[in-house]
C-alpha cells in the first residue's frame, strides 16, 4: 500500500523540495511589521533567541534578539533564514490522500480523520494494538512531546512508540544515567568562560552548533587550551592547541590511554574518587594495558599528541569536556560516552564553577523531548516505563488503570525492522523523516512499502511522507505556543507568531482530534498549550527531570529556568552536582569500564576505506526544512565526498570527479572534494540528502546494545572513480532528491 | 546627515582566525532592505584543498577612501562619522573605477542594477544605536562591533590594527583587524 502512488519526479513537481528565496525587496510589510515575536530558532539544541517579524499573520523576516543571554543576537545561517518556512510554496495546506496513479489529492479533514481512525482500528483489531506504531521527533516542543507519549499509550494503546532522538542523544543519555543517574548536560555554557582546558570530542561545533563557538573563544581569550578530537580538521580544530585526528571507531581506545596516563602520573582527585565515586578500581583494571603506544596503533594518533592532551587535561584546575554525535553514533556509543565521563570523574572536575561536562544535544528540543515520554522505554519526568512505582504514578496522573499502560516497546530502528518483518502493520509519524535519517535507506524504503497503513503529520511532504496513505498538514514551531529545553537544560518559551496557513492545523489539535475519535476524549481535555505544560509539570514531579516548579510566567520573567526545579520557589539548577548528591542508587558518581572494542564493521580487502558521515553548516538533519530554503541550498548544493589527496592519488581520483562509493548495503555516486583536512584512511559524506544522493544508502544499521543508536560514524566502503567530472553543483538538483 | 544616535566610540573589528566560514554574515547582510538580497560582506575559502581557513571581507571605511577619490561622478562620500557610503544611485555611472582602485577589493559592480554597491556599515542600524547586522549575528566573534576598550578587555591576546601598508602606500581605516598582541600595522607583500 505504501509504495509511491506516482513517480518521484511527479511528487517533487507538486510538493517540492522547491527552493524558497525572499523577494529582492523583501516580503511585503517587513519594514513595518505588526509585531516582533521573541521566540527561538527551530533548529539545533542551542535554541538561540530570535525575533520573528510578523505582518498580517505571515512571518516576513527576523530581527536579532539581543537580550537572550545564551546568544545575544548571534545566529548561524540556518537561523538567519529560518523565517522562510511559514511563507513557503511547499507548505501543505490541506489533508491529502494517496491515490494510486494520481498521486496525493486533497480531501477534507472529516474524511481524512475517519479514514485514519478506521484504519488504526482495523489494524489493531486484526493484528493487536502493538501492530500500530508511532514515530515522533524532538523538533517538537515539550508539550507536543509529552502529548505524543500520552497519545500513543492512552489513545493508540501501543507500546511501539519511539522518536528520532534515537539517532541523536541516546548514547549520551544512557551513559549519563549510568554514571550520574540523570540525563542532562551537567553545566550551562557560562561555565566554559574560565575553564583552563576544553576538550571537544566528536562535535563539529562551528558547523552544527555555530553559536557555541563564541563561548569557546571566550575561554580561549582567557588562556584556555583547546583539544579537539575529530577525524577531520573541522573549523574549530584549525586553531586548536591540540587536534587529535582519531580514526573513526577508535575513540574509547584514546580515552582509555588518557585515563591510564592520569593514573600513572597521579593526576587524580583522590578525595573526590574516594568519597563521591564508585567503580574506580574496575575501570582502572580495564585500562591497565592501554599504553600510549597501543593507543597510537589503534587510533592512528601520534602518541606524543595523546600524551600532550592527557598532560594538559591532568594538570588543569578547571575544565569542560563537550561531546556530540561524533562519539555517540557508534555501536559502542555508550562506551565512548563513559570513557569521557571517566576522564572527568578521575579529575573530580564537576559540580564546581568552570568545571563542566556535557553532551551537546543536537536537535532543537533534543533535551526536553527526551525527558517526557515519547521514548519507547520512558514515561514523563524521565521515568522508567518498567518501574512499577513510576507506572503507578503516571497512570494516576493520566487517570488510567496501570495494567492498561503499555510496557517497553521497540526503538526507532527496531520498529522499522519489525515493519520489514511484517510484525508491525501500521504507522503514524510526526516530525521524523526516517527514509533520509536512518541508516541503510534501501532497507527502510522496503519496510515503508510493506505498511498496510501509514499516516503522517508534517508541514512539508518529506521523503518518508511520500509513502503515506494519509497526510495531515501540521504546524511549524512558530505556529503554536509551547516550551523547549535547550542543550543547557534551560526551559524556554516558544511563541506562536502566526496561525498555520490554509487548512493546516496545529499538531496539537490534530493529535487531540485523533484521541477524541479513538474514544479517549476525557483524557485529553486541554484548551491551550499551557494546560498541557501544567499537566507535564505534575507528571514530571518527583522524577529526575523535575519541571514542577517551572511555569510559563517564570520562564518569561527569568529568560528560562534550568531543571531540575522541584518547587515554584526553587531557583532552578544551571550547574548540577554542586551538592555531590548524584542520582544513582548509591548516591555516587559511577566510573564504568569502557574497554576498547572493534566497531560493528571493519575495513577489509573488499571494502578497504572507512566512511564517516556528518553535517554541513547550512543544512539541518534530514533537510525537510533546509533543503527548501534557497540560499541554504546554494551554500552547499550537493553532498561531496571529502577525500585526502594521498588516498585520491591511489585511485587516480581528480577534483570533482564522480566516485561510486559502495558498502555492503548500497551505493551512491558523489563528486570528490580532495582536501588535506581529513585522515588518509577515511572519507566523509554529509547525510542531509535523500534518494541517490543519500549517504545513508551506505551506512550500517548496527545498533549500540544499550542505547540502540545506529552506527552512522563508521562504515567500510569501496571507492570506484567513474572517470567523469561531475556537472556543476547547481545542476545536480540534489536538494530535490530525485 | 543629522543622526544623533551614531556612537562614534564604537568601531568594527574583524578577527580572521575566528572565522568559521558559516556565512551567517552574508545571509544576514543580504536581508537589508537596501541590498536587494545581495550581500555586501564576502566570505571565501583561502584554499579549501589544504585548509578550512576562510576570510571575511567587509568595507574597511578608509580614512582617505580611494574609491571616492577616483570616482568621476562624485557618487561616493565619506561622512562626519567616517562611514564611506555606497554610491549615490543618482550619480553612479557604473564605470567601475572604484572597483579597480580599492586596495581591499570591496566595491562590486552589480551588473543587474549597473551600480556599484558596497557596505555602509549598516548605516540604517548604526545611526540609531544598533550594531551592524553582520557583527550582530556572527556566531564566532570573527566580527565584532563595540569600543576599543571593550575588545581589548575581552581579547587581551590580540591587538586591533587599522594601518595597512601596500608597498609605498599606507592606508588607515575605520575598520580594525585583530592581530597578534603588540602588532601596529599589517604589511601586505
Amino acid at each position: 500500500m505504501a509504495k509511491l502512488p506516482v513517480s518521484e519526479e511527479n511528487i517533487v513537481t507538486l510538493f517540492g523540495p522547491h527552493k524558497n528565496y525572499s523577494p529582492k525587496e523583501g516580503y511585503e510589510g517587513r519594514d513595518e511589521p505588526d509585531q516582533l515575536v521573541k521566540t527561538h530558532c527551530c533548529f539545533c539544541g542551542m535554541q538561540c533567541g530570535i525575533q520573528l517579524s510578523v505582518k498580517e499573520n505571515k512571518v516576513v523576516g527576523f530581527e536579532p534578539w539581543m537580550e537572550f543571554p545564551f546568544n545575544e543576537g548571534r545566529l548561524c545561517p540556518k537561523g538567519v533564514q529560518r523565517y522562510l518556512q511559514n511563507n513557503h510554496p511547499d507548505r501543505l495546506l490541506s489533508p491529502l490522500k494517496r491515490v494510486e496513479g494520481q498521486g496525493f489529492v486533497p480531501l477534507d479533514w472529516e474524511q481524512a480523520m475517519t479514514k485514519t481512525v478506521s484504519e488504526i482500528q482495523r489494524i489493531q483489531k486484526e493484528y493487536g494494538n502493538d501492530a500500530f506504531s508511532m514515530l515522533s521527533g524532538v523538533s517538537l516542543t515539550n508539550e507536543k512531546s509529552y502529548l505524543v507519549g500520552k497519545f500513543a499509550r492512552v489513545a493508540l494503546k501501543t507500546k511501539n512508540l519511539d522518536y528520532n532522538g534515537r539517532l541523536c542523544m541516546v548514547s549520551a543519555g544512557a551513559g549519563n544515567k549510568k554514571a550520574f543517574g540523570l540525563d542532562r548536560g551537567s553545566n550551562n555554557y557560562s561555565d566554559l568562560e574560565y575553564a583552563e582546558v576544553i576538550i571537544v570530542a566528536g562535535a563539529n561545533i562551528s558547523e552544527t552548533f555555530p553559536t557555541l563557538t563564541h563561548w569557546i573563544w571566550k575561554a580561549r581569550d582567557r588562556g584556555a587550551k583547546l583539544i579537539v578530537i575529530d577525524p577531520r580538521m573541522i573549523p574549530l580544530a584549525r586553531t586548536a592547541d591540540i587536534h587529535l585526528d582519531v580514526r573513526p571507531g577508535t575513540d574509547s581506545a584514546l580515552y582509555g590511554a588518557m585515563l591510564k596516563y592520569l593514573v600513572d602520573h597521579d593526576m587524580l582527585d583522590h578525595d573526590f574518587i574516594d568519597n563521591h565515586t564508585s567503580g574506580f578500581q574496575e575501570t582502572l583494571d580495564a585500562v591497565k594495558d592501554n599504553t600510549l603506544e597501543w593507543a597510537e596503533e589503534i587510533t592512528g594518533i601520534k602518541k606524543e599528541k595523546i600524551e600532550a592532551a592527557a598532560k594538559l587535561w591532568g594538570k588543569a584546575n578547571t575544565s569542560f569536556l563537550l561531546h556530540a554525535r561524533g562519539i555517540e553514533h557508534h555501536s559502542k556509543g555508550v562506551d565512548n560516552v563513559l570513557g569521557c565521563i571517566n576522564l572527568v570523574l578521575a579529575t573530580g572536575r564537576i559540580g564546581k564553577p568552570y568545571c563542566g561536562y556535557a553532551t551537546i544535544t543536537g536537535q532543537g528540543n533534543g533535551q526536553g523531548g527526551r525527558e517526557h515520554g515519547h521514548k519507547c522505554d520512558q514515561l514523563p519526568g524521565n521515568r522508567d516505563i518498567e518501574n512499577p512505582e513510576h507506572r503507578k504514578y503516571i497512570s494516576e496522573v493520566w487517570g488510567i488503570n496501570e495494567k492498561d499502560l503499555p510496557g517497553k516497546g521497540l526503538s526507532a530502528y527496531e520498529i522499522i525492522e519489525a515493519i520489514h518483518r511484517g510484525e508491525i502493520k501500521g504507522l503514524i509519524s510526526i516530525c521524523f523523516n526516517p527514509l533520509v535519517s536512518l541508516p541503510n535507506s534501501n532497507y527502510v524504503r522496503e519496510a515503508l512499502e510493506k505498511l498496510e497503513f501509514y499516516v503522517c503529520i508534517d508541514f512539508f511532504l518529506n521523503e518518508t511522507a511520500r509513502h503515506a496513505d494519509i497526510i495531515f498538514p501540521g504546524s511549524l514551531q512558530e505556529e503554536e505556543e509551547g516550551t523547549t529545553t535547550s542543550a543547557e537544560g534551560r526551559v524556554i518559551r516558544i511563541r506562536q507568531a502566526v496561525t498555520p496557513p490554509g487548512d493546516a492545523r496545529t499538531d496539537t489539535s490534530i493529535i487531540l482530534e485523533l484521541a477524541k475519535r479513538l474514544g479517549v476524549k476525557d483524557k485529553f481535555t486541554y484548551d491551550k498549550s499551557e494546560d498541557i505544560f501544567n499537566e507535564l509539570r505534575v507528571a514530571s514531579k518527583g522524577g529526575t527531570a523535575d519541571y514542577f516548579g517551572i511555569t510559563y510566567k517564570r520562564i518569561e520573567d527569568e529568560m528560562g529556568v534550568f531543571w531540575p526545579c522541584p518547587e515554584e520557589g526553587h531557583p532552578g539548577t544551571p550547574r548540577l552536582w554542586e551538592d555531590r548528591k548524584f542520582k544513582t542508587p548509591d548516591g555516587k558518581a559511577h566510573f564504568n569500564p569502557a574497554p576498547y572494542k572493534l566497531p560493528g564493521e571493519v575495513t577489509d580487502a573488499d571494502y578497504p576505506v572507512i566512511l564517516t558521515t556528518g553535517r554541513v553548516v547550512s543544512q539541518y538533519l534530514s533537510g525537510t526544512q533546509t533543503r527548501r530554503i534557497g540560499k541554504l541550498v546554494d551554500q552547499y548544493p550537493e553532498p561531496l565526498l571529502e577525500i585526502h589527496p594521498n588516498l585520491a592519488k591511489q585511485y587516480g581520483i581528480q577534483q570533482r570527479e564522480l566516485v561510486k562509493v559502495s558498502s555492503r548495503r548500497g551505493e551512491g555516486i558523489f563528486p570528490a572534494n580532495i582536501v588535506e583536512t581529513i585522515r588518509e584512511d577515511t572519507v566523509f559524506i554529509p547525510y542531509h540528502w535523500s534518494g541517490k544522493k543519500s549517504a545513508n544508502q551506505l551506512t550500517p544499521g548496527t545498533l549500540d546494545p544499550i542505547s540502540k543508536i545506529p552506527e552512522f560514524k563508521v562504515c567500510a566502503c569501496h571507492l570506484e572513480p567513474l572517470r567523469e567530472i561531475a556537472p556543476p553543483s547547481n545542476e545536480s538538483m540534489a536538494y530535490a532528491s530525485i | 546627515m543629522n543622526y544623533t544616535n551614531f556612537n562614534i566610540h564604537e568601531e568594527f573589528f574583524v578577527d580572521m582566525q575566528r572565522c568559521i566560514g558559516c556565512k551567517a554574515c552574508e545571509l544576514a547582510c543580504a536581508e537589508c532592505e537596501t541590498n536587494g538580497q545581495e550581500s555586501m560582506i564576502h566570505v571565501n575559502y583561502v584554499d579549501r584543498a589544504s585548509t578550512v581557513q576562510t576570510t571575511v571581507q567587509v568595507c574597511m571605511h578608509c580614512d582617505d577612501p580611494v574609491c571616492a577619490n577616483v570616482c568621476p561622478a562624485d557618487a561616493i562620500s565619506k561622512d562626519e562619522f567616517g562611514i564611506v557610503h555606497t554610491a549615490n544611485t543618482e550619480r553612479c555611472i557604473g564605470c567601475s573605477n572604484c572597483v579597480m582602485a580599492c586596495p581591499f577589493g570591496v566595491p562590486k559592480k552589480e551588473e543587474s542594477y549597473d551600480l556599484m554597491m558596497k557596505c555602509t556599515m549598516c548605516y540604517d542600524r548604526t545611526s540609531v544605536g544598533k550594531k551592524p547586522m553582520c557583527a550582530t549575528v556572527c556566531p564566532s566573534g570573527a566580527l565584532f562591533y563595540g569600543t576599543k576598550d571593550q575588545i581589548q578587555e575581552m581579547r587581551p591576546n590580540s591587538t586591533p590594527v587599522n594601518t595597512f601598508v601596500f608597498g609605498q602606500e599606507i592606508v588607515n581605516t575605520k575598520v580594525n583587524i585583530m592581530m597578534p598582541k603588540g602588532s601596529t600595522e599589517l604589511i601586505i607583500f
